[in-house]
């Protein structure tokens, strides 16, 4: 199997993302929330990529920053694809009044724009790690929900699902033995797509005021803290903002090759 | 003759790149070095199974590959030039103006937006080779040559609105417009239902007639291409097997492959003594939700134990919604189904274990109708866990002596589908029927997607696992040479009625109701001169009525 250097270089990269959030304690040079060096310095040998807006050390932060941000974009797609998969997958199979009820409820959700209710229901709720990352991934499972239906209702149709509802086997197998293996290429490959949309999600919120709390940070919360450098000519909340595109950008890669892969698997011709 | 040869190919070599599932993609030949000759006017047949390259060889005379295939070696000479290493500019001359082609899926290739008119002669004016008004003019003149309804008003209409056989014939049409020297027919008539093929077939056949067209007719239905052609080569793994004229053929084969191929079909089953049923169909009636008619009406036929009954009919005749009906997909609104003695629930969610176990479903398509993702193993082992609890070494032991029962051996439970033929595929399919043990087997048009030499071996082994496990199929088939060869009882069902009904020696002799003898006579028989005797034979007695 070739990979091509595309997918190569994004393969790279979030591995590297992934290898420095797991590893931050050890690979990060300061503290987290230690002023280190003066307001604002620019990049130098002691702070490769400068200081921020009170003196702390922008690389360190960002490093620490990156693991909060997978983690939590992570957590809440791993959720969004439990829920939005296994419904999606009932309302093919169960067809009728179940697929109504779950599809209407789903329409509803997404009638609503995601960013809006998200910034309500966290304006109401505690503000902790547990609450953002279970709005995040119920707000996402609603897109999930649509793919996973779709897919499955292409695989429902199919004469070995038939042959498997015939023979007596029951919802269970025709949906985890019957239809998910046929339905897991196009579900991962949609896994990095919602995973970007969680980090940009979740930066989002930050920038706002209503995702991570200090003493925490993201990269979101980065930006916020030192946009008002930007005023002064100091980039220091480019730096952040460049992470978010950088991540974006190589997951996005690998994501593509998966789906150029298994559509040339359906297709049987390949290249 | 030499200003007569409009093409000729000599030592075409052709690969691909393939990609088989779990190995690195590989280079294949598909063609090895084939000579085509072909004179202007002339029809020549290309007839093989699968894979025998014939498709392929086909569109090399527009010097075209299809996905990724390429022409590698040889020379095509087309009216005197070179063309396989022809540039895109002068191929793009040529296509569409020299050579047209027709292909097997009309309905497929006509864009559903757009009127017939208009894409019958679009090739004519971006060729510039008429004007608009001439090539309407042309078209009708070609519709009208086709025998399509309302020539002059034919062209108005859109694909969604004619018949199957019309916008096949409508197809035809569009490669005669541009007065092609060479017309590429590739199975044009395969999609289509029995009585529709030998309309179409007829009409193509006149028109390559009147126009003086040259032809390549490519098909893997020997007794068809009979019909046309006046020359045939017989193709084998991209390679030719024998090239001679269309008698000489079918009369004198020379290789034992032709000689195979001539004689397919001919399988004769003498058919079992009538006997006590073991599946009653009384008056069922179906229709499906949200439609306002009734797709099966009051259909009432028996099946004896241990023996077949033949269900056949054209599309929509309602064949296999009677299979969903009997397997509880679709619960009729009346009728009673009983089966080895006791009423079945019209629906699936009421009926018993030994309800589903002992009726088992083969499929068409074998393709879809196993997981991509299980192994032969799973895919038959699976009915053994289900309905008898058996599980590891002695699952896989039964596996074993079912995969043997359908001659397939070992090293086949490793593995998926898609490394399997289609004739195997089918088999494992039986397999999986086999392993419940049933008492009757649904066989959905089970070796219409087959070649007919596997599809021979299909039919074979299932009157063998007849013989063993005394089990009875309900054979739904459009093929009427499936039907002699498999059938002790028949049904003849159209448009959701059962017209004839009975022991197959009664139904396949006369005296015939009008359906049945349309059906019968429209099979094409191993015989050069048939379509003409039975168009001749219909004329008449159209002119007597």
């Amino acid at each position: 199997m070739r990979i091509p250097a595309s997918a190569l270089l994004g393969l790279a990269l979030t591995g590297l993302f992934l290898f420095t959030a797991i590893f931050a304690q050890w690979i990060a040079p300061y503290p987290i929330d230690a002023a280190v060096g003066g307001v604002w310095e620019g990049p130098s040998a002691t702070f490769w990529l400068g200081t921020d807006t009170i003196g702390r050390d922008i690389l360190s932060r960002l490093i620490y920053g990156g693991q909060i941000t997978i983690f939590v974009a992570l957590a809440s797609s791993l959720l969004s694809f439990g829920l939005g998969s296994f419904f999606g997958f009932l309302a093919a199979v169960r067809g009728g009044w179940t697929d109504q009820i779950l599809s209407r409820i789903v329409d509803l959700m997404m009638a609503i724009p995601s960013l809006i209710v998200a910034l309500v229901m966290l304006s109401v709720l505690p503000l902790n790690l547990t609450v953002l990352i279970l709005v995040m991934g119920v707000l996402d499972s609603t897109r999930v929900f649509r793919l996973a239906r779709a897919v499955a209702m292409d695989i429902a149709v199919m004469d070995y699902v038939e042959a498997a509802k015939l023979r007596g086997e029951k919802q269970g197998w025709v949906i985890f033995r019957e239809i998910l293996p046929n339905a897991l290429s196009p579900l991962v490959a949609e896994f990095g797509m919602r995973f970007i949309f969680a980090v940009l999600f979740i930066s989002t919120l930050s920038f706002l005021g209503l995702g991570i709390q200090p003493p925490l940070t993201d990269w979101g919360g980065m930006v916020k803290e030192n946009k008002d450098g930007l005023i002064y000519g100091k980039g220091a909340a480019l730096m952040p903002a460049a992470a978010i595109a950088l991540l974006a950008i190589s997951v996005n890669l690998v994501a593509d090759w998966v789906l150029t892969r298994t559509s040339s698997l359906k297709g049987g011709r390949g290249g | 003759m030499a200003e007569d040869l409009l093409l000729d190919i000599r030592g075409l070599v052709i690969e691909a790149t393939s990609y088989p599932p779990g190995e690195p993609p590989k280079e294949v030949t598909l063609v090895h070095g084939v000579d085509v000759q072909l004179q202007r006017g002339r029809v020549l047949g290309l007839i093989g199974e699968s894979g025998a390259g014939k498709s392929t060889i086909g569109l090399s005379a527009m010097a075209y590959g299809r996905g990724g295939v390429r022409l590698t070696g040889g020379t095509i000479r087309l009216n005197g030039r070179e063309i396989r290493t022809a540039g895109p500019a002068e191929l793009r001359k040529l296509r569409g103006r020299e050579v047209t082609y027709v292909s097997q899926s009309a309905a497929a290739s006509f864009n559903p937006a757009k009127r017939l008119m208009d894409q019958v002669i679009e090739t004519t004016l971006s060729h510039g080779l008429m004007g608009r008004a001439e090539a309407e003019v042309r078209a009708v003149g070609l519709f009208r040559k086709l025998g399509l309804p309302g020539p002059e008003t034919f062209g108005q209409r859109f694909p969604h609105q004619v018949s199957g056989g019309q916008l096949q014939r409508a197809m035809t049409a569009m490669a005669l417009c541009p007065k092609p020297d060479l017309v590429i027919f590739d199975e044009p008539t395969t999609a289509l239902d029995v009585t529709t093929q030998i309309d179409v077939l007829a009409a193509i056949k006149e028109a390559i007639r009147d126009t003086h067209v040259a032809a390549l007719y490519i098909t893997h239905d020997l007794a068809v291409v009979a019909q046309v052609a006046d020359e045939i080569m017989v193709l084998r793994h991209g390679r030719r097997v024998e090239l001679g004229e269309t008698e000489q053929i079918i009369h004198a084969p020379r290789e034992a492959y032709t000689r195979a191929l001539v004689s397919v079909r001919s399988l004769e089953h003498v058919e079992k003594a009538p006997a006590p049923p073991v599946l009653k169909i009384e008056g069922v009636t179906a229709r499906y939700r949200g439609t306002g008619f009734d797709v099966l009406k009051n259909v009432s036929v028996d099946l004896p134990a241990g023996q077949t009954l033949a269900v056949v009919g054209e599309s929509g005749s309602g064949k296999s919604t009677l299979a969903r009906a009997i397997t509880g997909l679709l619960p009729p609104s009346k009728g009673r189904i009983t089966f080895a003695g006791r009423t079945l629930s019209a629906d699936l969610s009421g009926r018993t274990k030994d309800d589903l176990r002992e009726i088992q479903m083969i499929y068409q398509m074998a393709d879809t109708a196993m997981n991509p993702r299980q192994t032969v193993g799973t895919i038959v082992g699976r009915p053994l866990e289900l309905y008898f609890g058996m599980k590891g070494a002695e699952r896989d032991r039964r596996v074993q002596d079912l995969l043997d029962q359908i001659e397939m051996g070992k090293g086949f439970a490793q593995r998926y589908p898609a490394e399997l033929s289609g004739g195997q595929k089918q088999r494992v399919c039986i397999a999986r029927a086999l392993a419940a043990d049933p008492k009757l087997i649904i066989c959905d048009e089970v070796t219409s997607a087959l070649d007919p030499l596997v599809a021979d071996g299909i039919l074979k082994l299932l009157l063998n696992l007849q013989a063993e496990a005394h089990v009875a199929y309900l054979f739904i088939t459009h093929d009427l040479a499936t039907v002699r060869a498999i059938a002790d009882k028949i049904a003849v069902m159209y448009k959701g009625e059962v017209r004839r009904y009975g022991q197959k020696s009664d139904v396949l002799a006369p005296p015939y109701d009008d359906y049945t003898d349309l059906l019968l006579s429209s099979v094409p028989e191993m015989e050069v001169g048939w379509l003409e005797q039975v168009i001749a034979h219909r004329k008449m007695e159209s002119a007597g009525n």
